[in-house]
């Protein structure tokens, strides 16, 4: 889709949209949000580049296939789930949380990694399906 | 580490199947990973089987959340079998799929589906908690139906459109079950509900619920009003994934069965009778559906229909031998119905095609292969000492001694029809002579293969055949996992005392 108004934002509202949904990530634990959304939240945004300027430009600001994602946003899952049986000797995915509060992430434990590995594995999921029929069209 | 024993059966295909999704592009590596994976995922099968075995019932609350509030993993004998011969099949299948698979689909992801499918069974095996059976159920049916799509043929396509609406249907009705269940009890953790259910009053919504329960799961292993997907299904994917189809899916829905109609529901009269009814039906059905059949795979996924019955029989017999012969034959069904589909992936190859009309002369062109073939064909069928035999004895004694005549001639006629059918293949595919067939071109005959091809196809085969054999001669070892299961089915205290952490006096 050639168009000035569309291109002009998308390169603006990338970052920005990319910002909000680590916002949404972060808030996930206690509010709305989460790394579901999050990750829905990035994958628009890389859509939206795409849609304005042509898959070639989005696939080079992304450098790495979307489908990479997947494994990795599981692996970090996964250790984020593994952790405590390994550190504590405590169950399959029981909270593991630092005492201490971080500036501005606030208290951080393995919740947030595994929400993390969600949103990687949705974001992953999301691109690979979009530019798999956009480029068969 | 080792006291977490209970989850590691589902973290080992996870972590395959992740380790399986990094190399994407990679064939040949993404075999090896598979192999090692299956292997790994046997020997920890074997070894919480074994702790299982000498401790009684293992139990862990994932998130270290208090029983009835979080979801409880819970290992007793019947899961962690099942979990085992899960594992013993999936091993073979990995084996058998580095030839049966070619390239291109498995860089579909193939075997990183296939991992996620069986980590999905071994959630279904573990789990102690209703809603979260659901969610294994919802992976199990995902991945089966990316691995029924693999490939993208039209017949394949066809295939899964009526195996997803129906399974989808199923869960839906499984799903407004844990619905009411919740919303009759507020609680879904099932060592709960084994206390609560028998105390609630309105026995009238917990006799329509367990029924929603029979639905939901009677879809899913094929039992006889809704079983039309099955052989709509089976037989389109390449063998590798029907086989996988045949060992294991429909085996979980008699597992929530067994499960949910002992621990949660216990059978009353009404629901005996309907479960008698249906069992003899599907019965019925299957071994005639199979009858008719001209096509080898479509024989066998009617055959699949017809042994469902005897596993929800004898669990309507609802005695405790009854449960064990049902349990047997659970075992015994896994295992052949397993390799009986892989021989059919070897006899495409020989043939060129799996309908009936275009087999002949195998026992002279492959004695071999015959001979090996004829066991888990003779073991179906239940011809001592072969593995079919035992479980049958149990059932056969369990209704006639509950006085259900009607049960007892349903059995011995779907036993009779599968030696008819056998029969029937026996004498088309191996004994005539061979019909001048044409030769496909460009089709890889099982003659072209190299050695190692073969082997490929044909060791999976002889481990599975040799599993067939061992339960076949040393039936009282399965017998003996199969009364200790029953004895825990029956008496529900054990589960809810594993679940709650409370130590029993006396051991089992």
């Amino acid at each position: 889709m050639k168009s000035l108004i569309l291109h002009t934002i998308s390169i603006t509202l990338l970052p920005l949209l990319i910002l909000f949904s680590v916002f949404v990530l972060l808030r996930g634990h206690y509010l709305p949000g989460g790394g579901f959304i999050g990750g829905l939240i990035a994958a628009i945004a890389f859509i939206l580049h795409a849609f304005a300027n042509g898959l070639k430009e989005t696939r080079k600001v992304l450098r790495i296939h979307p489908g990479f994602l997947i494994p990795v946003g599981l692996s970090i899952a996964v250790l984020s789930a593994l952790a405590p049986i390994l550190m504590t000797g405590d169950p399959l995915m029981t909270g593991l949380w630092y005492d201490k509060d971080i500036a501005i992430l606030g208290k951080i434990g393995s919740a947030l990694f595994f929400d993390t590995g969600v949103y990687l594995v949705v974001v992953g999921v999301c691109l690979t399906i979009i530019f798999t029929i956009s480029e068969s069209v | 580490m080792s006291e977490h024993l209970t989850i590691y059966p589902i973290l080992v295909h996870l972590i395959t199947a992740i380790l399986l999704l990094f190399f994407w592009m990679n064939p040949k590596i993404q075999r090896y990973i598979s192999i090692v994976g299956s292997a790994a995922g046997i020997v920890i099968g074997g070894l919480l089987f074994s702790r299982v075995w000498e401790n009684g019932i293992q139990s862990i609350q994932l998130g270290n959340w208090e029983a009835p509030f979080g979801i409880s993993m819970v290992a007793d004998t019947l899961a962690v079998s099942l979990i085992l011969l899960t594992n013993i099949v999936a091993f073979a299948l990995s084996i058998y799929s580095t030839e049966n698979m070619v390239s291109s689909r498995v860089k579909f992801g193939y075997y990183a589906i296939f991992h996620f499918l069986i980590m999905g069974l071994s959630g279904a095996f573990l789990t102690g908690d209703l809603f979260n059976l659901y969610v294994w159920f919802e992976v199990i049916i995902i991945s089966s139906f990316v691995l029924l799509t693999i490939g993208g043929r039209k017949i394949q396509i066809e295939g899964a459109v009526k195996y997803f609406t129906l399974n989808m249907i199923s869960s839906i009705i499984f799903l407004t079950g844990i619905a009411m269940v919740y919303g009759a009890t507020g609680s879904l953790n099932m060592a709960e509900l084994s206390r609560i259910i028998p105390e609630i009053e309105n026995k009238g919504l917990m006799q329509t619920i367990s029924l929603i329960f029979f639905i939901g799961f009677g879809v899913k292993s094929g039992v006889f009003p809704l079983y039309f997907w099955l052989p709509a299904s089976y037989h389109t994917p390449p063998a590798a994934v029907s086989a996988l189809f045949a060992g294991l899916l429909t085996k979980v829905g008699i597992y929530a069965m067994l499960r949910v109609f002992t621990l949660i529901f216990p059978l009353g009269e009404t629901n005996q009778i309907i479960l008698m009814i249906i069992a003899g039906l599907t019965m019925f059905f299957g071994g005639i559906g199979a009858l008719v059949q001209k096509d080898m795979m479509r024989v066998f996924s009617y055959l699949i229909i017809c042994h469902i019955g005897f596993m929800v029989g004898g669990l309507s017999l609802f005695t405790e031998v009854a449960i064990v012969g049902a349990i047997m034959y659970m075992f015994h069904d896994i295992i052949v119905k397993a390799t009986l589909f892989m021989l059919g992936g070897v006899m495409f190859r020989i043939f060129g095609s799996t309908r009936l009309y275009n087999m002949g002369g195998m026992m002279d062109d492959y004695p071999k292969l015959s001979f090996l073939f004829a066991i888990p064909l003779f073991a179906l069928v239940g011809i001592p000492p072969l593995s079919g035999f035992w479980p049958k004895i149990s059932l056969f004694s369990a209704s006639y001694t509950a006085g259900e005549i009607a049960m007892l001639v349903m059995f011995i006629f779907a036993s009779l029809i599968t030696l008819v059918i056998i029969a029937k293949i026996w004498n088309k595919s191996f004994s005539t002579s061979d019909p001048k067939r044409e030769r496909k071109l460009s089709f890889k005959y099982f003659n072209d293969f190299s050695f190692a091809e073969k082997a490929a196809y044909v060791a999976p085969i002889i481990l599975l055949v040799g599993v067939t054999l061992y339960y076949s001669f040393f039936a009282e070892h399965f017998q003996m996992v199969a009364e200790r299961i029953g004895e825990e089915l029956m008496n529900t205290e054990h589960y809810y005392n594993a679940v709650y952490g409370i130590k029993e006096v006396s051991e089992l």
